[in-house]
């Protein structure tokens, strides 16, 4: 029987919290992407597009993102398309961050007076150069803290794709407490090392939150 | 590129998912429950404008909120169920979902009841101890009642995320909704079918939960 020292078990620890960090910006990049589509889309007023966009958030924002991933798993290979854990867990978590990313900036914008709208409307802008050159660069500032509050989520929420089977922080402790015997101290340093990547990016956005509400004041 | 679903296989297996609503509906509220419980004793040992002036219990109470803030929870129900075997403390599968919802919901409370603590006008405060109220008459009875009605709305939406969470429960056996979809799924091979029905369940019971919360919240809390 093989000893794992301590370094041992942080060192393949430490390998593995790649793949969390590679998901995770993969995810929220993604996400962010869709996101903004989806609110572009609420925002134009194309009929019905409200009521879609409300039902896409209801559902990821209602239902447990295992589940979501789970049928990414298994909904993806439905259609023929063979699919790795890594591909189901990117497309799961990117849809499940552009859902609250909508939502998140939907918000910011609501909070834009609508007189901002009017003025830009009246200067004959088009809805586009309304959104691009008066509207979003104001919510863009209300929007920064809660977004970046929002990544600890992810980041949070990518443990989860330890369940189909990605090898990443989470699926590695199970792999090395099995093999060493000692799920304490592993889980104990998979919880730290997720605290050491969740914890900055919380301060980050506290601190960014409290500064934007000391300009407001 | 026909895909055919057969959802036929996944109804007959009706009385496990209804077992499985059963103990999701049953962990989330003995989860909530406690949790508030948990987290309305530590917003009360955090909040700035009364409660103890002890720092190394506001230290502690702290660290223990920013840990399971920045930890996600499937890697404290992990700790949890395997890891404190080993000092000795042996849970089953759900006594360890009960703790640890109840540990992540404390944690995520605390910071909203002591949001609406913290929201309590000083004169309120003031006012209730020249009427001779104890210190712990003046926080049961003036200071928590507003602020918990301040801050249910927030409260409902993380209670809703608590019970999604106990999905992830299912992964240490314990008898609850996904866990039902799992075993049918390896049952029937109807794997997509049975997660399907798990998550329209799963969003049936969140909007539900929601109604019942709000309702209860303005009912209860403002009713006094």
């Amino acid at each position: 029987m093989v000893d794992f020292s301590l370094w041992d078990i942080l060192r393949n620890l430490l390998m593995a919290a790649r793949w969390t960090v590679t998901l995770s910006l993969i995810a929220f990049i993604g996400g962010g992407i869709v996101g903004l589509l989806l609110l572009v889309l609420r925002l134009s007023g194309v009929r019905g597009s409200g009521r879609a966009v409300g039902a896409y958030v209801q559902l990821f924002q209602g239902t447990p993102l295992l589940m979501q991933l789970f049928l990414a798993y298994f909904g993806i290979a439905l259609f023929g398309i063979k699919t790795s854990p890594w591909t189901a867990a990117a497309v799961a978590l990117t849809l499940y961050t552009s859902a609250y990313l909508a939502e998140i900036w939907r918000g910011c914008v609501a909070a834009i007076p609508r007189g901002q709208w009017e003025a830009a409307q009246s200067l004959a802008l088009s809805f586009y150069e309304q959104l691009r050159h008066v509207v979003l660069p104001q919510a863009l500032r209300i929007a920064v803290p809660p977004t970046v509050g929002f990544l600890v989520q992810v980041i949070k929420g990518t443990a989860l794709a330890s369940v189909i089977g990605f090898v990443e922080l989470t699926k590695a402790g199970s792999m090395i407490s099995n093999a060493t015997y000692q799920p304490f101290l592993v889980y104990a340093c998979v919880a730290l090392l997720y605290f050491a990547l969740c914890f900055p990016v919380s301060l980050v956005a506290q601190s960014l939150e409290r500064k934007l509400h000391g300009n407001r004041h | 590129m026909l895909v055919a679903l057969d959802f036929s296989a996944v109804f007959s297996a009706w009385p496990l998912l209804v077992r499985g609503v059963a103990w999701t509906i049953a962990l989330t509220l003995a989860g909530t429950v406690l949790g508030l419980l948990l987290g309305t004793a530590c917003a009360w040992a955090r909040a700035r404008n009364l409660g103890p002036r002890v720092p190394p219990l506001r230290w502690a109470v702290a660290a223990y909120v920013e840990l399971v803030r920045n930890t996600p929870f499937i890697v404290q129900l992990f700790f949890l169920f395997f890891g404190l075997p080993a000092l000795g403390l042996k849970l089953s599968p759900e006594a360890a979902s009960v703790l640890a919802m109840v540990v992540n919901l404390g944690a995520y409370s605390a910071e909203i009841i002591r949001a609406g603590i913290e929201a309590t006008p000083r004169g309120q405060i003031e006012a209730a101890q020249s009427l001779a109220l104890t210190p712990g008459q003046v926080f049961r009875r003036v200071v928590l009642p507003p602020a918990l009605l301040k801050v249910w709305p927030a409260m409902v939406s993380q209670i809703i995320i608590v019970m999604l969470g106990s999905a992830v429960c299912g992964q240490i056996s314990t008898p609850e909704l996904s866990y039902a979809a799992n075993l049918i799924s390896s049952n029937t091979f109807r794997a997509f079918e049975a997660f399907i029905v798990a998550t329209l369940v799963y969003l049936a019971l969140s909007l539900l939960a929601r109604r019942l919360l709000m309702w209860a919240g303005a009912r209860f809390l403002v009713g006094r």
